[in-house]
C-alpha cells in the first residue's frame, strides 16, 4: 500500500499522483502510439473507434457524471459535428478548419439546448434534449439539400494542407491526438475552478449557489463543452463511416452513449473509455457468443437489444459505478490485503424526497 | 367539417397518448421517478392480449380483463425485482434502469420464433365500425378509444383524491422518509403504484391495437407520451389526459396543414416551447424550495 504524503498545493492537482501512475499511463501511451505495428487494419479501425466514441463519451461523463444534468439527445450534438465535418470538407474546406467550425457550431447548439437547464431539472431537463435530439434527427432527414436526406451523404478522407489522411494508420493517429488533447483538455478543467464549480452543482445546486457560484453560466458553459466534445467526435466519425445517415444520430445512438457512461461508471474520467471500449467490443462479443447458442436463440432479431438490457440492468442494480468502480474495488482488495471488508464501498440507503421541492 | 374530422382522430390518438402518459404521472406522482419503460409495458399488454385471444381462444372481455391483471401482476413483479432495491437512488439511476427494462422486453417480445418479428391484428368485436353522423366519419375504435380514457381517467382520479390509498400515495411521493413515519407502508404501496401504472399500460395498449397493429416496436409511440406529460405538468392525472389531447390534436393538423415531416416533430416543438415558456406545465404545482 502506498501513502500519499502531500505537501504543497501543487502535489493535490498535479495530473499524475505517483510514480507508479507516470509509469502505467506512460506505457499505456507507448502501446497506443506502437498500435499500427502491432495489429491489423480491423482491429486499428476498431480502435479508432474507440477513441472517438472516448471523446463524447468524456463530453457526456462532463455534463452527466460532473455537472448533473441528464442529456438523452447527445447523438443530436455528434450529428451537427458530423454533418458539418461532411458539408465543409466536401466544399473543400481543409480538415483543421472545418474541424473548428463544426465544433464550435455543437457548442453553440448545447448552448442554445442548454437554455431549458437553467429553468427545468431533472426529468425534465431530459425530455428537453429528448425533444431537441428528434428535432434535430428530423432535419437532417428533411434539409435534403444540405444533408443529402435518407439517401445520406458520402465524406472525404481528411486532408489538411495537401497531405490526405487516407490510410486507417495516420486516421488512427489522428483520432489518438484528439483524443489525448480532449482527456488533458477535460482533466485540466476538472481541476480548476471550474470543475469544482461543476461538482459543486451535481451534489447540490442550492449549496453551489450559497457559495457565489452561477448556475447559468455554468451549466451553459457545461452543455457547450459537452456538446464541443460531441462536435469533434461527430466530425472524426464522419470521417470513419465515410458515409452519413440521419438514423446513425437517433435515440438508439443517445441511449448508446448513455449506457457508455452508465457502463463505464458515472463520475470517473476512466468511465469514459471503459465505457468506449465496452460499446465498441460488445457487439463483437455478442457476435462471438451467438455461435455457440442454439440457433432459436443465436440467430434472433432481439438478442443485442435482450443483452444490452441486462447489462444495463446488472450494472445498475450491482455495480453503480461501473467498471471502474469494479476496477477500484479490485485493486482496493489488493492495496488492502488482507484486510478488504465488504461494505467499504456500499451505497448509502436514502429515502426519495420530492424533486418539486428543490 | 374538414377540422373536425381533424380534431376527431386528433382527440382519439391523444386518448393513447394520455393513456400512456398516465402510466408515468402515477408513477411520478407516487414514487417521484420517470419509467421509460411505459411504451413497452403497453407493448407487453397488447401482446399478452393477443396471445389470450387467438392461442387460448378466450372470448373477448376475459381476454381483455386478464391481459390487464397479468400485466398488473408484472408491474408487480417488475417493482419488487429491480426497482425496490434501488429506490432512493437518484432519478437518473432509474431512467436507466427503465430503459434497460425495455430494452429487455422489446428483446424478448421479437426473439419469440414466429411471433416477434411480425405485425398482428388484435381481433376486437367492434372492428370495423364505422358511424357516419352529418358527414362525419368516426370509426368504433376511435369512440371505444375515447370512451374507455374518460373512464379510466374518472376513476384513477377518484383513487388518488377520496381514496386513503391514493393519498398515502401522494404522501410517499413528497417525502417518504415522513411517509414511513406516518406509518405508510411506502413498500406496498410503491408495488401497487408499478401494478396499476403497468395495467393502465395494458388498457393504452389493447385500445391501441385495433388502430396500429401489434408488433415489438409499437411501444416507440411511448416517446410521444413523454411531451403530453410534460405539457399537463408532470404529476399531474387530468393534466396527463389533457396533455395527451393536445399533443394529439396540434400533431394531426400539424400532419395535415404543415409540410411533410412537421407531424413527426410537432409534439416535440410543442414540448420545448412549453419547458420554455411553462415549464410546470398546465396543472403542474408551483413549488419552491425554501432554504
Amino acid at each position: 500500500m502506498r501513502f500519499l504524503f502531500k505537501t504543497s498545493y501543487e502535489q493535490d492537482i498535479a495530473l499524475f499522483k505517483h510514480s507508479g501512475q507516470t509509469f502505467w499511463y506512460g506505457l499505456l501511451m507507448l502501446l497506443l502510439l506502437a498500435a499500427p505495428l502491432l495489429m491489423s487494419e480491423y482491429w486499428l479501425a476498431q480502435l479508432s473507434f474507440v477513441l472517438i466514441y472516448s471523446i463524447v463519451g468524456l463530453g457526456l461523463m462532463l455534463l452527466a457524471g460532473f455537472t448533473g444534468q441528464v442529456s438523452i439527445g447527445h447523438a443530436a450534438f455528434m450529428g451537427v459535428g458530423a454533418y458539418t465535418q461532411a458539408v465543409l470538407t466536401s466544399a473543400g474546406w481543409p480538415f483543421p478548419l472545418a474541424l473548428a467550425v463544426a465544433t464550435v457550431l455543437s457548442a453553440a447548439v448545447g448552448v442554445v439546448v442548454g437554455t431549458p437547464a437553467l429553468r427545468v431539472k431533472g426529468i425534465y431537463l431530459g425530455i428537453a434534449t429528448l425533444a431537441f435530439g428528434f428535432i434535430v434527427e428530423e432535419v437532417f432527414a428533411r434539409w435534403e439539400s444540405v444533408t443529402g436526406g435518407n439517401a445520406g451523404m458520402h465524406v472525404k478522407a481528411p486532408e489538411m494542407f495537401g497531405w490526405e489522411l487516407d490510410t486507417a494508420g495516420e486516421f488512427y493517429f489522428l483520432c489518438l491526438a484528439l483524443c489525448v488533447a480532449a482527456t488533458l483538455g477535460v482533466l485540466n478543467l476538472l481541476r480548476s475552478s471550474t470543475g469544482r464549480a461543476f461538482v459543486a452543482i451535481r451534489d447540490s445546486e442550492i449549496s453551489a449557489q450559497s457559495m457565489g457560484i452561477n448556475l447559468a453560466y455554468y451549466k451553459g458553459l457545461s452543455f457547450a463543452l459537452s456538446a464541443a466534445l460531441a462536435g469533434v467526435a461527430g466530425a472524426l466519425y464522419a470521417h470513419k463511416m465515410q458515409f452519413l445517415s440521419p438514423e446513425q444520430f437517433s435515440l438508439i445512438q443517445s441511449i448508446d452513449l448513455l449506457l457508455l457512461v452508465v457502463v463505464g461508471g458515472l463520475g470517473f474520467v476512466h468511465g469514459a473509455f471503459l465505457g468506449a471500449i465496452f460499446l465498441i467490443t460488445m457487439p463483437q462479443l455478442i457476435a462471438i457468443g451467438k455461435d455457440f447458442l442454439p440457433p432459436a436463440i443465436g440467430q434472433a432479431a432481439g438478442l443485442q437489444g435482450v443483452v444490452y438490457g441486462v447489462v444495463l440492468i446488472a450494472f445498475v442494480l450491482f455495480e453503480p459505478m461501473g467498471l471502474y468502480g469494479r476496477w477500484l474495488k479490485i485493486r482496493t482488495w489488493f492495496q488492502l490485503f488482507p484486510f478488504y471488508r465488504k461494505g467499504m464501498f456500499r451505497r448509502q440507503k436514502s429515502f426519495t424526497k420530492s424533486d418539486r421541492l428543490k | 367539417m374538414q377540422v373536425l374530422q381533424l380534431l376527431i382522430s386528433g382527440v382519439a390518438q391523444g386518448c393513447i397518448y394520455g393513456l400512456i402518459a398516465l402510466g408515468f404521472v402515477l408513477i411520478y406522482k407516487a414514487t417521484e421517478t420517470v419509467s421509460f419503460a411505459q411504451g413497452d409495458l403497453m407493448m407487453l399488454g397488447a401482446f399478452i392480449g393477443l396471445a389470450v385471444m387467438t392461442l387460448l381462444g378466450f372470448p373477448f372481455w376475459i381476454a381483455v380483463l386478464s391481459a390487464i391483471a397479468a400485466m398488473g401482476l408484472f408491474g408487480l413483479m417488475v417493482e419488487r425485482l429491480v426497482i425496490r432495491p434501488i429506490i432512493g437512488q437518484p432519478q437518473f439511476t432509474i431512467v436507466m434502469l427503465t430503459i434497460g427494462i425495455g430494452y429487455v422486453a422489446r428483446g424478448m417480445i421479437s426473439m419469440l420464433p414466429g411471433i416477434g418479428t411480425d405485425t398482428h391484428v388484435l381481433p376486437v368485436p367492434y372492428q370495423g365500425v364505422v358511424f357516419n353522423a352529418g358527414g362525419l366519419v368516426m370509426s368504433a375504435e376511435q369512440l371505444v378509444v375515447i370512451g374507455s380514457t374518460a373512464l379510466l381517467c374518472a376513476v384513477l382520479f377518484a383513487i388518488f383524491r377520496y381514496s386513503t390509498v391514493g393519498i398515502a400515495m401522494q404522501a410517499a411521493s413528497q417525502n417518504q422518509l415522513a411517509a414511513y413515519y406516518m406509518g405508510i407502508p411506502v413498500k406496498r404501496l410503491n408495488g401497487l403504484v408499478w401494478a396499476l401504472a403497468a395495467a393502465v399500460a395494458a388498457v393504452a395498449g389493447l385500445l391501441l391495437a385495433p388502430i396500429t397493429f401489434v408488433h415489438a416496436n409499437m411501444g416507440f409511440i411511448g416517446l410521444k407520451a413523454f411531451p403530453a406529460a410534460v405539457v399537463g405538468g408532470f404529476g399531474s392525472l387530468p393534466g396527463a389526459i389533457v396533455g395527451g389531447l393536445i399533443i394529439g390534436v396540434v400533431e394531426s393538423l400539424a400532419g395535415f396543414y404543415l409540410p411533410t415531416g412537421f407531424k413527426d416533430i410537432a409534439p416535440y416543438i410543442v414540448v420545448l416551447l412549453m419547458l420554455w415558456f411553462r415549464p410546470n406545465g398546465l396543472f403542474g404545482e408551483k413549488l419552491r424550495k425554501k432554504v
